[in-house]
């Protein structure tokens, strides 16, 4: 021992700082009952993370019910982060750590396999404590069967320390535990308080000062009372990065897009796009109108495209299937429209808060006739940003309906992406006043391409009557079958020309194998993310993500013949083959194996699961080990989890 | 919003408009239905007021009363059954500088668009609106509608309507916000076009019922009023219609009404025998929905620019040394 430790006074040596374990990346949650704030808890988490310069990925677990009653098994209500070293693309397999603030979300948890086995739990320990026996009771039971199972359990006092300070520590505990969790990560405290001074921004100084305490209390005691602590190595990017989820990149998207006016009906999961536009919006001169159903929001983004003013209207499933007779109109009298179709569990109400990726046939084939449709699906939250950019262009450029599909998994999650740099190309031309030249007509299509010139109210001598009728060059009513079928043949033709524009969807592997795997939307990371596993692995896996789904670029035919296998992996129902009365003649697949199917002559497999929740790597990378030891070329994959847990039936 | 160049050009000369101006295809109604007494209005008010045919938009859903775009000269929109209403509020939200008109019926407004119609008084966007009442389905060939009088055999009620018909005056007179509703009938022109050009002049959402002759499927509906001009009372004030002396004449059955007075314009929009004909209900206070929302703002790519950066800042993690730099700033 040297002189400058027995110069350390006592009390530092009692805080020095525990040896800080480096990990290239943790999958952390916090669940709690409903309202107890636990996402905002995580949100805040990634978002410091993020801007220490590691990759995250956020996942949100949202009970269908906004009151689930408390200490439910299926109430649990939180959030999951994935941090890495590099850049995260989606949330992953199995957890690492969880908080949780009571032991029943928690079950709820460990039965749907969500916890990697001896994943480390921090558990409130207020419930050892309570007045019910039976709630202590079922607190001590769980605690040691979860010990049993080899969990790595710590009781923590979240209530007891948040009552020290605050009134109701109910509403205090997702700070504290902030600060537990940063400490955990040696997160930057700064970093931290400048974050809860952001989120509570609006209040008064007071509540900042007061989440501050509490941050600093959970910070103290995970310093004092934890054996443990990770480090998971952060390099701050070169270019400024934006840190959003997918719903608010969407409104950014179409502030950008320089629309001026978004028509929209609330429908979970997306009502955030549109609650943040209706904030900022009317600040850069555009406006939110929130109509008095889906129909109408739909009609009047019509009304204001077809004045000028090309307009979008942001919706789901539900709300989607009521616009479908207005996209018709749009089509119809090839009015530009964006619409953007958050997409969520389906038929029916179907499940509001969960992702599912069943829209895409009702996106690209939806509206009776023939009514083509331009359908993109962003697949990263950077892509939400920039596709309604994208979308509103081509709507104007053919005079078209782009279906923007979004699902729930990208409207909450969050993911850093560089900074958009604006361009003035995103913008829309001025309206067009100009005159019109005498004898020109409203739909004076162009031969080869379908299309032809807009004329928008204001243009002196382009009068003219848009109807939802089948029409000739004048807008006329068809009343000759030829001039039916002209129409039909020029409003198809735009998509060929659109289609004529597009590159060919990169190859993500290698650019020939032993099975490519297809994808779109947002399962693009955990596609991406099990193929890098799979070559690890020595497997010849390769994928291709499409962004474009109507129409598809040229070149998949070439990409498909250079693999052996060819699978979807969708979030969506396709029928399994291990049912009884399931064969190669009834079986429905999965909507883009049909469509790639249909299109290409290719024996397309699919492997799909709607469980409502996103897509993982590691379900992937089954998928793909059993696809490739199936001699048939045909899947045997069954469909149960993976996950080496049990469901027990406590 | 970029507002239209043709504002900003100094005119060196007021251009006329002739009545031809507005007339489009020929009607292709039946002889003798009221549809075209309401389109002859149209015609003459465009032409009176001298609105300029390329700043001027008819919405319409589906319907006889729908086809009235078609046989004007202006900007037309004919779109899908029941959504006249929210497209015109589209078109009006993007450019308030044009003069937006929806041309709607009894099934179009009181059925399937019953709720935007609702919303659509309630928003009070500046639209004159016409609702061609004749108590049937015309285009589908006689079905009852909501307005069709109890007892009415159609083809889906041929034991006759079990149901009381719908009142569209009390209806939209139920509705906050509503700031204009008139009731005219086909068989008065004259009086029909001063309520439209009232509507017209209104600002705010402008609702005219129209009642209207069907001489296909409703041909005797209104015989017992055609016949006895005391069964269709005249509204008039300072503040609503007058009536030329011929007219007095012939109408002797008036009532002086002050438009400003909802309930008793409630109470006069219950009656159906006599029929009420003229200004209900007009507050010019009712404020505008485009206006209450700034339609119609000028926008730069540069004012796009800045409020977007605006909130990319929010949400942004800078470098350390632009940070640093930022914060310096």
């Amino acid at each position: 021992m040297n002189d400058t430790l027995t110069l350390t006074p006592p009390e530092a040596v009692a805080r020095s700082p525990r040896p800080a374990t480096p990990i290239s990346e943790h999958i952390v949650e916090v669940i709690s009952d409903s309202g107890e704030g636990a996402q905002r808890c995580g949100q805040s988490l990634a978002a410091i993370a993020a801007r220490m310069g590691n990759g995250i990925w956020t996942t949100e677990i949202i009970p269908a019910e906004i009151q689930p009653p408390a200490r439910s098994v299926a109430g649990a209500s939180g959030i999951r982060i994935r941090m890495g070293s590099e850049r995260v693309t989606n949330g992953g397999d199995q957890t690492d750590l969880v908080v949780a603030f009571n032991e029943q979300v928690l079950i709820g948890r460990v039965q749907a396999h969500e916890l990697k086995p001896g994943a480390t739990i921090l558990l409130e320990n207020m419930w050892h404590t309570h007045r019910d026996p039976a709630v202590v009771a079922s607190y001590v039971k769980t605690v040691e069967a979860l010990r049993k199972d080899g969990f790595k359990v710590y009781e923590a006092p979240l209530e007891e320390r948040c009552r020290e300070l605050v009134a109701d520590p109910r509403k205090g505990k997702n700070m504290f535990v902030l600060g537990m969790l940063c400490n955990l990560y040696g997160l930057d405290a700064k970093l931290a308080r400048e974050q809860i001074a952001r989120i509570f921004g609006k209040k008064d100084d007071r509540v900042i000062k007061s989440n501050v305490a509490l941050y600093e209390a959970g910070a103290a005691w995970g310093e004092a009372n934890l054996d443990f602590k990770y480090r998971i190595p952060a390099q701050r990017s070169s270019q400024a990065q934006i840190v959003v989820n997918g719903n608010t990149a969407i409104a950014l998207g179409v502030i950008a897009s320089g629309m001026d006016i978004c028509a929209m009906y609330p429908i979970t999961p997306a009502t955030s796009a549109s609650h943040y536009l209706s904030e900022v919006f009317e600040k850069v001169g555009g406006l939110v109108h929130q109509a008095e159903d889906e129909i109408a929001a739909c009609a009047f983004a019509i009304g204001a495209s077809y004045a000028g003013k090309c307009a979008v209207t942001i919706t789901s499933g539900p709300g989607y299937s009521l616009k479908q007779e207005a996209i018709g109109l749009a089509v119809m009298a090839e009015i530009p429209l964006v619409v953007v179709n958050v997409q969520r569990g389906g038929p029916s109400t179907g499940q509001p808060t969960k992702v599912e990726q069943g829209d895409l046939p009702a996106a690209v084939f939806g509206s009776h006739g023939d009514a083509p449709k331009v359908v993109i699906a962003p697949c990263s939250i950077e892509d939400c940003f920039y596709s309604v950019i994208t979308a509103r262009k081509i709507a104007e450029t053919f005079g078209m309906v782009v279906v923007v599909l979004s699902d729930a998994s990208l409207s909450t999650a969050q993911q850093p992406f560089p900074r958009p740099e604006f361009s003035e190309d995103w913008l829309a031309p001025p309206v067009d006043q100009t005159p019109v030249p005498p004898g020109a007509k409203p739909y004076d299509w162009d031969a080869v391409t379908g299309l032809s010139r807009r004329f928008q109210p204001g243009q002196p001598g382009g009068m003219h009557t848009l109807t939802g009728l089948a029409h000739d060059r004048a807008s006329k009513v068809a009343y000759d079958p030829s001039i039916n079928e002209e129409g039909l043949r020029m409003r198809s033709l735009k998509l060929a020309a659109l289609q004529k524009t597009l590159k060919a969807p990169p190859v993500f592997g290698g650019d020939s194998g032993e099975l490519l795997l297809v994808g779109w939307g947002s399962t693009m990371g955990a596609i991406e993310e099990a193929v890098t596993r799979l070559r690890a692995e020595g497997l010849g896996v390769s994928s291709m993500h499409l962004r474009f789904l109507q129409p598809m670029p040229s070149g998949i035919r070439e990409i498909l013949s250079r693999f052996k296998r060819v699978m979807t992996i969708e979030g969506n129902w396709s029928d399994k083959l291990e049912d009884e009365l399931i064969d190669e003649d009834n079986r429905r697949y999965s909507a883009l194996a049909m469509m790639l199917r249909s299109r290409f002559l290719v024996d397309i497999d699919c492997w799909s699961e709607a469980r409502g929740q996103p897509i993982k790597p590691g379900d992937i990378c089954r998928v793909a080990r059993a696809k490739l030891e199936s001699t048939q070329g045909r899947s045997q994959v069954d469909s149960t989890p993976s996950g080496g847990l049990t469901r027990s039936g406590r | 919003m970029s507002r239209s160049l043709s504002q900003c050009v100094i005119k060196l000369h007021e251009e006329h408009h002739d009545l031809e101006d507005y007339q489009g295809g020929v009607p292709r109604w039946c002889n003798g239905c009221g549809d075209n007494a309401i389109l002859a209005a149209m015609q003459r008010l465009c032409s009176e007021e001298n609105l300029a045919p390329e700043n001027t938009v008819f919405v319409s859903g589906i319907g006889c009363s729908s086809r009235l775009p078609h046989y004007m000269k202006t900007y037309g929109f004919h779109g899908i059954h029941g959504r006249a209403f929210p497209v015109a509020e589209g078109i009006k939200m993007a450019r308030p500088d044009l003069n937006v008109f929806v041309s709607t019926g009894d099934g179009d407004c009181c059925s399937i668009g019953a709720a935007h119609w609702i919303h659509a008084i309630r928003y009070n966007m500046n639209i004159t609106v016409v609702l061609h009442d004749n108590h049937v389905y015309g285009l589908t060939k006689k079905q009852a509608s909501p307005t069709s009088p109890k007892g009415l055999k159609s083809n889906t009620t041929p034991y006759g309507a079990t149901l009381e018909p719908m009142n569209p005056l009390t209806v939209s007179l139920g509705v906050q916000g509503a700031s204009f509703i008139a009731q005219g009938v086909d068989w008065v022109p004259e009086v029909l076009y001063d309520i439209m050009k009232a509507a017209f002049k209104h600002r705010g959402f402008s609702f005219v019922r129209i009642i209207q002759r069907c001489p296909e499927f409703m041909p005797k509906a209104f015989d017992p009023w055609l016949h006895d001009p005391q069964r269709t009372m005249l509204l008039t004030h300072a503040n609503g219609l007058q009536l030329s002396p011929s007219l007095s004449v012939a109408y002797r059955n008036q009532r002086e009404h002050d438009p400003i007075d909802i309930d008793r314009a409630r109470e006069i929009a219950s009656l159906d025998d006599p029929i009420p004909v003229g200004i209900l209900y007009q507050n010019p206070d009712a404020p505008c929905y485009e206006d209450l929302r700034h339609a119609g703002q000028l926008r730069s790519p540069e004012y796009i620019r800045a409020g977007l950066n605006r909130e990319l800042d929010k949400y942004t993690v800078w470098p350390d040394d632009e940070a640093q730099a930022q914060r310096a700033a």
